[in-house]
C-alpha cells in the first residue's frame, strides 16, 4: 500500500557548500552532534526511503528531552511536517521544521530494538542490528554522550523522519511503504541549544527503509538572515477538532 | 476483541477496594496475578497510567512497542502493554469503552491555569486543582523514578483519533463524550509492577469546569492464565510477549505455545538474513 501524501512541501535555500557542520551517517549506524539555538538543522535522505530514529535533548540541562506526546497535542496533530513544532518534556519548543520536501514524518512508532523484533518477528531475530542498540552503544562510546551523563533512562520515545506509519480514523495503524526518495531533506530551526542523538535505522523486519537501509546526510547552518523572513507561526495550543 | 466476560478471569473474593477521586493520584507496588478493575464515578473521566517492572524500574511501559507489536494506534481489550525489554507488563482483560488514548500525554500545571484558573492547597484544601504530569511526578518520587522516567502513559477512559485525510499532518479530534459513568476497564498484572495512576483531567478535555471524575479501584486474584487466554492469543506478537514473559520468570512456556516457538526456529532458518 502506498499512500499519496498531499501535505505541504517546501525546498530550503541553503546551500551545503555554505554549511558548517556536512557529515554522512552510513547506513545502520548511530550519529550525535551539537546545533545551538538558531542555527538550521538538515537530515538528507540520501538514497531514499531510509527512517531516521532521532532524539533531541537540551545541551544545557538533558532532563529537558525532546516529547512525543507534548509534540503531539501541542501541534494538534500527530504527524510531523512543515510547520511543526518539535516540543519538549517541559513544553518549549525546541525546534521548529522551516523546509521539508518529504512532507510528513512519523511520530509513533519509536525505535526498533533487539526485544521488540523478538515480539514483532521471531525469538530468533534477537541478533538483528537495532536502533537501540545503536544508542546504547552511543551511550557508551560517544564523547559527548558521556560528557552530559546520557545513560537508558534518557532514550525516550523518538521522531521517525522519513518514515511512513498512516493512521487510520478508526485507529489501525501500519508500517507502510515510504514517501521519501532520494535526496529529500527534513531541515529544523534550533529553538534552544540542542544535542541531537540518531540511529539510521538498520530494520531489515519491514517496509520502513525498503528492506535496504542507507547512509544519510546531516548539515548545520548558522542562523541564515534568508531564512528569518520565512519564520513560520508557532502552531496554537489545544485547537483540536472536536466531534 | 474477544466477548469474554471479566467474571471468567478472576475470582469472585475481593482483595481490597480503594477509591480514587477526581485528579487526585495514586501508586502501588501490584503482584503478578492481581487483576486492577477501575471504574469511572461520573462521565468525563480520564485516568493516567505508567507501568514499571518492580525488580527492575528501568523496564517500562513502551507506547511505541505497544502498538506496533499489535498493529494499533489505541488500547483496548485483548490488547497487553509492553515494555521496553519486549515482556507484557499487563494485559487489558476487558472494557467497555472500546478506546484508551496513548498519544497526549499529560495535562500539567500551566495547561489546567489557563483552562480553568487556579486554585490552590490554601484556596480549597484537597478540593485545589491537580495536574497529571505533577500527579504522576509527586508519585513516581515515592519509588525514586523522575523526570527522565516520564515515559508515554496510557490515558484510560479518553479517547483522541486522527483525521485520516491525505492532506493534513493527521488532525487530533476530541471525543469528548467517551466514557460514561459505570465505564470500566481491568488491568491484568502479568509482573510485579510499580503502578502510577493520577485521575487528572486529559489535556484534551474541553469542558469549561475542573471536574475530573473520581476512579474505583478493586483488586481481585486473576484465575491462572488459560490456554485459549484472550489477549495472550490476540495475535502471534503477543504469543511470543508471553513466551519472553516465561523465560524471564524461568517458567515452562505454557504447552500451547510450543508451536509457536518451533515454527518460530523454523522461520529464522530461513528468512534472518543481514542482521
Amino acid at each position: 500500500m502506498t499512500t499519496i501524501n498531499n501535505t505541504p512541501t517546501r525546498a530550503s535555500a541553503l546551500q551545503p557548500e555554505q554549511a558548517c557542520l556536512n557529515q554522512v551517517c552510513p547506513a545502520g549506524e548511530a550519529w550525535i552532534g551539537q546545533v545551538k539555538k538558531g542555527q538550521i538543522f538538515r537530515i538528507v535522505d540520501l538514497e531514499g526511503n531510509q527512517a531516521v530514529d532521532t532524539l533531541l535533548f537540551n545541551a544545557q540541562n538533558t532532563e529537558e528531552r525532546y516529547s512525543l506526546t507534548d509534540t503531539i497535542r501541542r501541534n494538534s496533530a500527530l504527524y510531523l511536517g512543515l510547520g511543526s513544532v518539535l516540543y519538549s518534556s517541559e513544553g518549549q519548543p525546541m525546534a521548529q521544521i522551516c523546509a521539508d520536501t518529504c512532507g510528513r514524518h512519523d511520530t509513533l512508532g519509536g525505535a526498533c530494538a533487539s526485544e521488540s523484533n523478538t515480539v514483532r518477528y521471531a525469538l530468533e531475530k534477537r541478533p538483528m542490528h537495532s536502533c537501540r542498540d545503536n544508542y546504547m552503544y552511543a551511550l557508551a562510546n560517544f564523547p559527548l554522550a558521556q560528557q552530559l551523563g546520557l545513560d537508558v533512562q534518557d532514550i525516550g520515545a523518538n521522531i521517525n523522519f522519513f518514515m511512513n506509519v498512516p493512521v487510520t480514523a478508526d485507529g489501525s495503524l501500519t508500517f507502510a511503504d515510504g514517501i521519501s526518495a532520494a535526496g529529500k531533506y527534513v531541515e529544523m530551526r534550533a529553538e534552544m541549544d540542542l544535542v541531537i542523538l540518531i540511529s539510521n535505522c538498520p530494520q531489515l523486519n519491514n517496509p520502513c527503509n525498503a528492506y535496504n537501509p542507507t547512509p544519510i546526510q546531516l548539515l548545520v547552518w548558522d542562523a541564515p538572515d534568508a531564512l528569518e523572513d520565512q519564520a513560520l507561526s508557532v502552531q496554537s495550543v489545544g485547537a483540536a477538532q472536536h466531534v | 476483541m474477544s466477548d469474554v466476560t471479566s467474571s471468567d478471569l478472576y475470582a469472585p473474593e475481593l482483595l481490597w477496594q480503594d477509591t480514587l477521586p477526581g485528579g487526585f493520584h495514586w501508586s502501588a507496588r501490584v503482584r503478578r496475578g492481581t487483576l486492577l478493575r477501575f471504574s469511572t464515578m461520573a462521565a468525563g473521566a480520564n485516568l493516567s497510567a505508567l507501568l514499571f517492572n518492580a525488580e527492575e524500574k528501568l523496564e517500562r511501559l513502551n507506547i511505541p512497542d505497544s502498538l506496533k507489536a499489535q498493529h494499533t494506534a489505541y488500547l483496548t481489550q485483548g490488547h497487553v502493554c509492553y515494555s521496553d525489554m519486549g515482556r507484557v507488563l499487563a494485559a487489558i482483560t476487558h472494557d467497555s469503552v472500546g478506546w484508551h488514548d496513548v498519544w497526549c500525554g499529560l495535562s500539567d500545571a500551566a495547561l489546567i491555569a489557563e483552562r480553568y484558573g487556579e486554585k490552590t492547597y490554601g484556596d480549597a484544601r484537597n478540593g485545589m486543582y491537580r495536574n497529571g504530569r505533577d500527579g504522576m511526578l509527586i508519585e513516581m518520587g515515592k519509588w525514586g523514578l523522575c523526570k527522565r522516567d516520564l515515559v508515554t502513559p496510557i490515558n484510560f477512559f479518553s479517547k483522541v483519533s486522527v483525521d485520516d485525510q491525505i492532506d493534513n499532518l493527521g488532525k487530533l479530534i476530541w471525543h469528548p463524550e467517551h466514557a460514561a459513568a459505570g465505564a470500566v476497564v481491568e488491568l491484568r498484572l502479568e509482573m510485579d509492577c510499580i503502578v502510577i495512576l493520577s485521575a487528572a483531567p486529559h489535556p484534551l478535555d474541553s469542558r469549561p469546569e475542573y471536574q475530573p471524575a473520581g476512579i474505583k479501584i478493586s483488586a481481585h486474584h486473576a484465575l491462572p492464565l488459560k490456554a485459549d487466554d484472550p489477549c495472550m492469543n490476540a495475535c502471534a506478537e503477543n504469543q511470543r510477549g508471553y513466551l519472553n514473559n516465561a523465560r524471564y520468570f524461568g517458567e515452562v512456556a505454557p504447552q500451547l505455545l510450543a508451536a509457536v516457538q518451533s515454527s518460530g526456529q523454523n522461520i529464522s532458518n530461513s528468512t534472518v538474513t543481514g542482521a
